[in-house]
This record gives C-alpha cells, sequence and structure tokens, in this order.
C-alpha cells in the first residue's frame, strides 16, 4: 500500500518529465541522503553499509551520464573492494562502548558551517562559470578509453600499477603482526 | 536536468561538502576514511561529467576518473592499515585519544 502511494506520488511528481531527468531526480537525491547518514549514524556499520548504498547510487549516476565502463568499474573497486574492505576494518576495530559514546568531535558545529559554505560556495562558482559545453551529453566511447589508456595515458597507468603495488606491500607490512610486539 | 553539466557538478559539490563535515567532525578514525571516499567519489563524478559534456576531453575523463579510483583503492588500503596498527597499540579507534605525540 505504502509502496504503491509512493510510487503514485512519484509519478505526479516526474508527470511532465523525461524519464532520464526522473532517474537523475531520484538517484541525486539517494545519494545525498545516503552520504548524509554514513556523517551522521552513531552505528558505524550501518555508516559503512549507507556508504555502500551512495557508491551504487553514484555507478547508476555514471551509467546514466553515459558511461557505462565507469560504472561498472564503479561497482567492482568501490563495492566489491573499497566498501568490503573498510567493513572487515570496521569489524576489526570495533570496541563495545564505542557506538554508545561521542561520535562527533567538540568542533562539528563549525565543521558544519564550514561544509555548507563550502557547497555554496562551490555552487556559486558552478553557476558562474560558463563551461562552455556540448548541448547534448556523449556517450563515453569504451574502445577509444582503451586506445587512450595504452596511447597517450600508458605511462600514468604504468605509475598507477606500481603505486597499487606499493599499498599492498606496505599494507600488509603495516597490519602484519609482529612476533613479541602487542597482540 | 539530466542533460545540465551543471545540476552533476552541484551534484558533486554537495557530496564533496558532506564528505568534508565528515571527515572535520567524526571522531572515529574509519568514518574519516569513509569520508575521505565521498569526497574522492565526488571529485571523481565531476571529473566523468566533464569527460561526459565537454567534446574537447573525449575520453580523456574517463580514464582520469580510472586512475583516481586505482589511487582511491591504494590510499584506503594504507589508511586502514594504519588505523589497523594504531587500533592494536591504543585499543580505540577514536582519533582524539591519539595523543601520544602531544603529552
Amino acid at each position: 500500500m505504502g509502496a504503491v502511494f509512493g510510487v503514485a506520488v512519484l509519478m505526479l511528481v516526474f508527470l511532465g518529465q523525461d524519464w532520464a531527468d526522473a532517474l537523475f531526480w531520484i538517484l541525486a537525491a539517494i545519494l545525498i541522503i545516503a552520504g548524509l547518514l554514513v556523517v551522521t549514524m552513531r552505528d558505524i556499520i550501518r555508516c559503512g553499509l549507507a556508504m555502500i548504498v551512495c557508491f551504487g547510487a553514484l555507478a547508476a549516476i555514471y551509467v546514466l551520464m553515459g558511461a557505462p565502463f565507469i560504472g561498472a568499474a564503479q561497482v567492482i573497486v568501490y563495492i566489491g573492494a573499497i566498501s568490503v574492505l573498510i567493513l572487515f576494518a570496521i569489524m576489526l576495530t570495533q570496541t563495545k562502548d564505542a557506538p554508545a559514546r561521542l561520535v562527533f568531535q567538540t568542533q562539528a558545529g563549525a565543521a558544519a558551517i564550514a561544509s555548507v559554505i563550502i557547497a555554496i560556495v562551490i555552487a556559486l562558482a558552478v553557476v558562474a562559470t560558463d563551461w562552455a559545453p556540448s548541448a547534448v551529453r556523449f556517450e563515453v566511447d569504451t574502445d577509444a578509453m582503451a586506445r587512450l589508456l595504452f596511447t597517450d595515458f600508458v605511462f600514468p597507468l604504468e605509475i598507477v600499477s606500481v603505486i597499487l603495488l606499493a599499498a599492498v606491500v606496505g599494507g600488509i607490512f603495516l597490519a602484519k603482526r609482529e612476533p613479541g610486539g602487542p597482540s | 536536468m539530466s542533460d545540465n553539466l551543471d545540476a552533476y557538478l552541484i551534484l558533486s559539490g554537495l557530496l564533496f561538502a558532506i564528505g568534508s563535515f565528515g571527515f572535520l567532525a567524526r571522531r572515529n578514525a574509519i568514518s574519516m576514511l569513509m569520508s575521505i571516499e565521498l569526497m574522492l567519489n565526488a571529485v571523481n563524478l565531476s571529473i566523468v561529467a566533464f569527460g561526459a559534456f565537454i567534446p574537447d576531453l573525449g575520453a580523456q575523463g574517463a580514464v582520469i576518473a580510472l586512475m583516481v579510483m586505482a589511487v582511491a583503492a591504494g590510499e584506503v588500503t594504507v589508511g586502514l592499515a594504519i588505523v589497523i596498527a594504531i587500533y592494536r597499540n591504543k585499543r580505540t579507534p577514536l582519533v582524539d585519544e591519539y595523543d601520544a605525540m602531544r603529552r
């Protein structure tokens, strides 16, 4: 019943609009609400789950924008790898009294004001600047992407692969339990 | 709206502001890392939006976004390893109790 009502309201709201616009609004709402939940919820496990929702909405926005390969990479890298890593780290560092205690620092009010100012400044800058965009959005060609990746961007690609290797080795070294050290 | 570059950029700005709030305000180190991920995603969104709307860029926006994703994966790996290593010594994930260098 509630779902039917919700769908009816959504159809009324988006009656005169394009379906792509409706999808954009829904996905943007999911993205922003999930992002707010990530930074405000008490239970950090739920923050992690809200972060997965946020990344999923962002992947859908990439697909809507005409970059399906980036959307797929977002799902694989962020939802498949980074979120799982963060959830594991949460489980490894969870203490019994952590959720019950204060979630925010004392400077949370100042931080809220600062981030609202950041949002307003970015919005003003975006609106005031003429980016000279094309009237229509065009699909990001995956074939052209692959060619670019192995011609113009081959040096950054190799650098990134070395960075990943170094990060993996460094992560193992840092998180490794030393024999005789604190358990 | 979905054919408008400004809408995507403002959305990205909002997500960046949310992430910066989380980074400044949360006490838990892993929450701060999650906020950094939100900010990186916001930047990625704006990069892909530029790539999709400005014809001169072609596929370069998407390629740069892929690079950002790979570097973000490396960053979160090292960051979480550091958090776990500190947790093993201090027994708390809260950053305001990491005051060993201040005393």
